[in-house]
């Protein structure tokens, strides 16, 4: 295991009874859900758009590099793709460590090079009934100026 | 002239309207290559903010591109 894309809902428990491991002292597990407001506006839903091959690519590399930099037992990167709602599961990060010192720095860490470089793309639907593709506005501030 | 496959997702599939195409041009790079697609097709994004992939591998916007090249043009990402 290590990244992947899904079309189908995430389910947390699940995915967090997969690392099961004796030797585990520590789990730790990041969750991103849909947010229901974005710069101030009112967001409906959201759409993830993903290049799948070289998600992958890009994704497995993220968690090798976690690997060498922490000694980690397991690590399992999943994320959606498709329609989601307000509330839905978009991103679900886990890992496992003899200790949780490397299970909280290694989570931290794929999940914010997960979002800076995996070819994945969000679309946002407004309550105006407006949409927009996140980080490609051409004019005022980008979204992508924050972490 | 090359003949490349360019792929294309989110606001760029949106504002070329199509995910696939098969074309012929005398760019040598990706970053001629983009400057001739948004000249044609009115995209917004400029080219300081778009990478490139070469066959499933991001690339340089230098990369020498090869006759039967497939070729997609990354927006800024925003998984999570």
């Amino acid at each position: 295991m290590s990244f992947s894309l899904s079309p189908d809902p995430l389910d947390p428990a699940a995915l967090a009874r997969a690392l099961a491991d004796p030797r585990a002292g520590a789990c730790v597990t990041f969750e991103g859900w849909v947010r229901n407001r974005n710069e101030g506006q009112p967001v409906l839903s959201l759409d993830y758009e993903a290049y799948a091959l070289l998600a992958a690519k890009e994704g497995a590399r993220i968690v090798a590099e976690a690997r060498e930099k922490f000694p980690l037992l397991a690590v399992h990167c999943v994320h959606r793709v498709g329609h989601l709602q307000l509330g839905e599961l978009a991103v679900w990060v886990g890992v496992t460590a003899e200790h949780r010192g490397a299970a909280f720095d290694a989570c931290r860490y794929l999940i914010d090079e997960a979002k800076a470089r995996v070819p994945i793309w969000k679309k946002e639907h407004y309550a105006s009934g407006a949409t927009a593709w996140i980080n490609c506005a051409t004019r005022g501030d980008f979204a992508d100026a924050q972490p | 002239m090359l003949t490349l496959t360019v792929q294309y997702f989110a606001i760029l599939r949106e504002q070329r309207g199509l995910t696939r195409e098969t074309l012929t041009t005398a760019a040598a790079t990706p970053t001629a290559l983009y400057a001739e697609l948004r000249a044609r097709h009115a995209f917004t994004l400029p080219a300081d903010r778009v990478r490139a992939a070469v066959n499933d591998e991001f690339v340089p916007a230098t990369h020498p591109l090869r006759d039967g090249d497939r070729l997609v043009f990354i927006p800024p990402v925003a998984g999570g």
